[in-house]
């Protein structure tokens, strides 16, 4: 589709830093939710059981008192499903309630169905089961250490790596660990299924992914798709922790509305929440370079293993997005990039913003920083150094990066504006004359890929009808999860057919309106949703410009949509009169809209292609201070320049910034999982697991949009933002490596992630305090 | 007297209610049987703040609004106030206008609207309700320190907190204007009708809750029911329900007992009744000493503090209650009373073993008696953390220091998150006797000690590795400063910010 732009000045909408469509609400407490949505008459409440241990054979499951216990209508176990007792996206290879063989601690065994929320809880405890325990592998070690597999390993490999290392002047390795992380969405998962007739089922789910709920329950249920619907209006944040893991949910919820046939709502509590569902995987990585002695990486080997947990889920996707990102914005003449899908006896991990690419984008900092160290060089040098640039443009997926001068002109920008050379110099300063605190500082770039690597999933619809008064429905694939999705598009409608906001009624997401959808993941629900509801508003656009200049005997060309009128030659209607006349003359003033990225291929098997449509550009400078003695740390400064091509919504764009950023600074800092060793996740709960809160977040804290349009045809030339600014606050990582390297020099490459005061103090090792601070004793004393 | 149900008031109206279980929680009461979806569960254990609810109380003559998490606070304790939630807002602008006028948003709502301050919107309900109390403040405009101290319990996992924090500055730099502060004096008359000094039992003698009026009619009441869970702020207890799901068929809440809340400060002692709340403690323990200030502000967040007490705090008889190392350290005492019989000893000496305090069935705490430190004692207070703000200890530990010229004459230094009871260092301490203050051999031979009076556990808030390591760290930072090093050296958050913000 040709954009056809209207002239940057004519935009009444597009661009504007409008806010969220549902804000008013929300501050209000009047935006439901689906646990806020009025209950039909006779709803039963559904909990889940899950296995006690993390691996074995399940030998008995008792539920004798769970049936008798108050309140309780009906206990569902495998059993009771009529389709198959699959949740797998893919594969065939996680049950919705195991019946056999227990594969993590927490898997779901049975459900409880009964007349409130609190008797189905209290019901759940009085199971008894019998597992012939096995020992688990719990961690990526130990998972390596089995040899077991999710999915088969998988590389890039161009050049003779160990060759070129090899000849290299210098050579550096080392290995780095780094921690998955929650999703924390505020909203845990929820379902409500209210059974229809002929087996029919709408499932009101939070889900970012309506139509593979849709599948998972038909499938489930043993029905056609086409009998059940699903809906959501909105999510109380997502993060991808709605892909795939809200499919269970809404199945075992389904299932109680079968056994049943009454409605059922399931709510996990924070708890089973945790422990239940995926998160972000973990991984080891294992890597040697060799450089020159400018620090120009002349070749790169990088393993990276990844804790899948118990199934593949969507680990092929996400591991592979680590490959894709695991040279960052840096060329790499010869590579060895080698996965392992580690299998463990944890629950499956899954999407969580950044799809791997955080973790491959580390794993190169972690390099780079290293050959700093080794050289006595700033980073940045070194960064700059090794950036894409002419004749340096082939990734190690042999797409060719055109636009290399946006990422370096960025990062130079922000070197300039963070005035990051001074600020070097003096923390240099500090850090010779302070008795243990260290300050650091680092600078790191970002190129992330957009569009989903599995190309078929590039793909969008739109449902949009223009009623006779002139107002709009507007419905398309997308889901909101609070990023700003539905008011993006409703802009987009807005501007397309030239009326205000207020004309626009933006409506749940419904399988029966949009089939076939793609989730809203990837950071693509604007670049696709958008252009799809553009094509659904052109064509009825068209229909009612081909009316008018007809009806008016007016040439198309003097046919202008703006401020609620339409101008038709001379004269001037309002929108809504022109859409009564259309369909009296019987004009149809409804329509679909489809969208398919362009340019995209993408060969697994030989590794090359275009799997990216394009890159997002970014950089981010962090500077921290560390207790070198007890580890506590703080960050006290962020800039961000940031590239979201020219924006359909700054405010929003900035908030996806800011927000990403902070939710990848936890990741990094203090957001940590700790598993025992039989398996049990022990942070499961915000008591023991620490997402940022307000003082985290520095008060000097500068984000600014980069300026410049998407050289691609996205629509109205922006660029997706969702995840690529959660890679920015590998800065502050970076930052912290620095200020421990200041503290004890070789300590930076130690240091893994997150960066807690635990794995700083460790990663400094022995630091004599009271040396230091004798020292800083007033000599009169 | 007394009085077989709770009574509160909502939107204008005393709410009278009765048949409830005792375990009821605000939230449950709220969403399950009022209806009323705005308040959001996220968590079900206070740390989210997603559930924040505003209180209103008469304090004197004027209404303080407190912000609680309703997910962990039962349905009881509201008795006597005014409960006001997020649909309560709209239309409350300084501007006049109707209480019903649908759209006209209260000047924090407005604020987080149009400043891009919710983005799923889980959480804002929340916010809006913690903002909302703070706007109801009496000091003067917030910096954003003090608004991110005052959102330490509301967690956003989308904006990033700018925007929010921005928004609060802004509507919260004018004092308070709208329909709330313009009826305070009939909603202050409303309340203090509701004050009837009654003892309320609401239930039968196998399920209750009950809130007496009186000490003796507590006492009386523990005498009869020595099984019954007693409780003051609940952000403990209201967790055995939410997380646990203990069923707790008698609960005695301490809320409504005249005199138990009593406080008196003189130049040598502060006395804290048992039902004093955190936050009414905060400024009162942050005078003896900054470090004090930084811990109390660090202490759970808002809403803990507002609910929370100084007695739970020590009768749960946490490991790491952050109150009881320093309360050791201060040399203060615990007085208990059952029946009849009133008994004190010393903080140190009420925690026997993990999970075991010397507390009888049916004995309350009733008050704590807090020594203030000479003038040649030095007090350290650290708090180390995974997460600076709202995080429950990895380590704590509390240093009162006596100086007699270079040299150390006495220290008390209490540990927790250490042992299973907070505990004092008897071996650091006894290293430190007589020693030279400003020495660093002193400070290594101290800290050395810490694994002589330590053996700690390895847990999910960190290993025994470096327990002891931070341990020792503190044992030499606070040593260190006391001899002169500059705390702006020592610390990532050094105690003159601590002192302005607190």
């Amino acid at each position: 589709m040709s954009l056809r732009e209207k002239p940057e000045d004519m935009l009444r909408h597009v661009r504007k830093p409008l806010p969220h469509d549902s804000a008013v609400k929300q501050v209000q407490g009047a935006a439901p939710y689906i646990d806020d949505l009025p209950e039909p008459a006779g709803t039963l409440h559904v909990a889940v059981g899950g296995a006690t241990t993390a691996r074995g054979a399940l030998a008995g499951l008792d539920l004798t008192r769970v049936r008798a216990a108050p309140g309780v209508v009906a206990v569902i176990t495998a059993a009771d499903i009529p389709g198959r007792n699959c949740v797998a996206p893919h594969m065939d290879d996680e049950p919705i309630l195991a019946a056999d063989r227990i594969a993590f601690h927490g898997q779901p065994l049975f459900a409880v169905v009964a007349t409130s929320r609190d008797a189905a809880r209290r019901a759940v405890p009085l199971a008894t089961m019998q597992v012939a325990a096995e020992p688990p592998a719990v961690t990526v070690d130990q998972g390596l250490a089995t040899g077991e597999r999710v999915l088969p390993d998988y590389a890039f490999v161009g050049g003779d790596v160990a060759a070129a290392i090899a000849a290299a002047p210098l050579q550096a390795s080392g290995t780095l660990r780094m921690g998955g992380q929650e999703h924390f969405y505020l909203e845990g998962q929820i379902a409500l299924a209210i059974p229809g007739e002929d087996g029919a089922m709408l499932v009101h789910s939070s889900t970012q992914h309506p139509t593979e709920v849709q599948h998972i329950v038909a499938r489930a249920l043993a029905v056609p798709d086409a009998f059940v619907t699903c809906e959501i209006r909105r999510m109380g944040g997502g993060f991808g922790g709605k892909e795939t893991q809200a499919c269970q949910w809404a199945a075992i919820a389904a299932l109680a509305a079968r056994v049943t046939g009454r409605p059922c709502k399931l709510r996990l509590d924070r708890d089973a929440d945790m422990a239940m569902t995926g998160k972000r995987h973990d991984f080891r990585v294992d890597w040697s370079v060799g450089f020159d002695r400018d620090g120009r990486i002349a070749g790169l080997d990088v393993l990276l293993a990844a804790r899948c947990g118990m199934s593949a889920d969507c680990s092929a996707g996400v591991v592979d997005r680590a490959m894709f990102h695991a040279d960052n914005t840096y060329h790499l003449p010869a590579f060895r990039i080698d996965t392992r899908r580690v299998k463990t006896n944890t629950v499956s991990n899954t999407a969580f913003r950044g799809f791997g690419g955080p973790q491959g984008i580390l794993a190169a900092e972690r390099v780079i920083d290293a050959i700093a160290w080794r050289l006595g060089r700033d980073p940045l040098d070194i960064r700059k150094a090794n950036f894409y640039g002419p004749g340096r443009d082939r990734t190690p997926f042999g797409q060719t990066i055109e636009d290399h001068d946006v990422g370096l002109a960025l990062v130079e920008e922000l070197e300039r504006t963070s005035d990051y050379r001074a600020r070097r110099a003096a923390i240099a300063d500090f850090n010779r004359s302070s008795p243990i605190l260290r300050r650091g500082l680092a600078l790191t770039p970002l190129k992330f890929g957009i569009s989903f690597t599995l190309t078929s999933m590039n793909q969008a619809g739109a449902l949009v009808h223009v009623y006779q008064d002139g107002s709009v429905h507007l419905n398309h694939g997308g889901t909101e999860m609070g990023q700003g999705l539905f008011q993006k598009v409703a802009q987009v409608a807005a501007e397309e057919f030239g009326i205000g906001l207020d004309r626009v009624r933006i409506t749940p997401t419904s399988t029966e309106k949009v089939p076939n959808t793609s989730p809203t993941a990837a950071s693509s629900g604007s670049d696709l949703n958008g252009m799809a509801v553009l094509a659904a508003c052109r064509t009825i656009k068209a229909r009612m410009t081909e009316f008018a200049a007809e009806n008016w005997s007016v040439p198309e060309e003097q046919i202008v949509f703006a401020d609620d009128h339409v101008q038709i030659g001379n004269q001037r209607i309002g929108f809504g009169e022109l859409a009564h006349a259309a369909h009296c003359a019987r004009v149809s003033l409804s329509s679909t809209g489809f969208y398919k990225t362009p340019k995209l291929h993408w060969d697994r098997d030989s590794g090359t292609g275009r799997p990216f449509f394009y890159f997002a550009w970014g950089a981010a400078a962090s500077e921290v201070l560390i207790d070198p003695t007890t580890g506590e740390n703080r960050v006290v400064r962020v800039d961000i320049l940031h590239d979201v091509g020219r924006s359909l919504n700054p405010a929003i764009d900035i908030g996806q910034i800011e927000g990403g950023f902070v939710q990848g600074m936890g990741w990094l800092t203090t957001e940590e999982l700790v598993y025992d060793a039989e398996g049990r996740l022990l942070t499961h709960a915000p008591s023991t697991y620490k997402i940022p809160v307000a003082s985290d977040v520095p008060a000097d804290f500068r984000v600014a949009l980069f300026d410049g349009a998407n050289r691609e045809e996205t629509i109205y030339r922006s660029k997706a933002v969702g995840e690529p600014p959660f890679n920015l606050a590998v800065s502050v990582f970076c930052a912290i490596a620095d200020a421990v390297e200041a503290a004890a020099p070789g300590a930076g490459a130690r240091l893994d992630a997150p960066a807690t005061p635990e794995a700083i103090v460790t990663a400094i090792g022995e630091f004599d305090a009271a040396a230091a601070l004798a020292s800083a004793l007033a000599p009169a004393r | 007297m007394s009085r077989d149900s709770i009574q509160f008031i909502r939107q204008g109206r005393v709410v009278s209610v009765r048949g409830f279980a005792p375990r009821t929680t605000v939230l449950d009461w709220l969403r399950l049987d009022e209806r009323s979806t705005g308040t959001k569960e996220a968590c079900a254990e206070g740390d989210c703040g997603a559930c924040t609810v505003v209180l209103a109380r008469r304090r004197g003559d004027r209404i303080v609004y407190e912000p609680i998490n309703s997910c962990i606070a039962f349905l009881g304790q509201i008795d006597g106030a005014e409960l006001i939630t997020v649909e309560d807002l709209a239309g409350s602008g300084p501007d006049g206008t109707g209480p019903e006028q649908n759209g006209v948003l209260h000047p924090v709502q407005a604020a987080l609207a149009s400043g891009h301050g919710s983005q799923c919107g889980f959480c804002t309900p929340g916010i809006v309700m913690s903002l909302f109390a703070h706007y109801h403040r009496v000091s003067g405009a917030p910096s954003r320190q003090e608004i991110a101290d005052v959102l330490a319990g509301n967690l956003c996992r989308c904006t990033g907190y700018r925007p929010i924090v921005d928004a609060a500055v802004a509507s919260l730099a004018a004092p308070a204007a709208d329909r709330f502060a313009r009826t305070a004096p009939e909603r202050l008359a409303a309340l203090a009708a509701l004050d009837d000094g009654a003892d309320v039992f609401v239930g039968d003698a196998t399920s209750f809750f009950a809130a007496p009026a009186s000490e003796d009619a507590l006492a009386a009441l523990l005498e009869q029911h020595p099984d019954a869970t007693i409780v003051a702020g609940a952000t403990d207890v209201g967790l055995w329900v939410t997380k646990k799901l203990a069923a707790l068929p008698k609960i005695v809440h301490l809320g409504r007992v005249a005199g138990l809340d009593a406080v008196a400060d003189t130049a040598q002692t502060l006395t804290l009744g048992a039902a004093v709340p955190l936050e009414r403690a905060r400024p009162l323990l942050g005078a003896i000493d900054p470090d004090i200030g930084e811990l109390m502000r660090r202490f759970g967040s808002t809403q803990v503090r507002t609910s929370g007490t100084v007695g739970g705090n020590i009768a749960n008889g946490s490991p790491i209650g952050d109150l009881a190392p320093v309360l050791i350290a201060l040399g203060a005492t615990i007085e208990l009373r059952k029946g009849d019989r009133v008994r004190t000893l010393p903080v140190e000496r009420f925690f026997l073993a993990y999970g075991k305090q010397d507390r009888e069935a049916g004995e309350i705490v009733r008050r704590l008696i807090v020594p203030k430190p000479s003038a040649d004692t030095r007090l350290r207070v650290f708090k180390i953390t995974k997460r600076m703000d709202e995080d429950i200890s990895a380590v704590m530990g509390a240093f009162a220091i006596t100086l007699q010229g270079d040299r150390i004459a006495a220290a008390r230094i209490a540990f927790g998150g250490m042992a299973g009871v907070p505990k004092r260092a008897a071996a650091v301490e006894a290293a430190l006797a007589d020693a030279p203050l400003a020495d660093p051999a002193t400070w290594r031979g101290a800290a050395d000690k810490i694994g002589d009076d330590f053996t700690p556990l390895t847990d999910q808030r960190g290993t025994a590795a470096y327990r002891l390591q931070a341990a020792k760290s503190i044992v030499i930072k606070a040593l260190a400063e006391i001899a002169g090093v500059p705390d702006a050296t020592t610390r990532v958050r050094p105690r003159e910010v601590a002192r302005v913000a607190s």
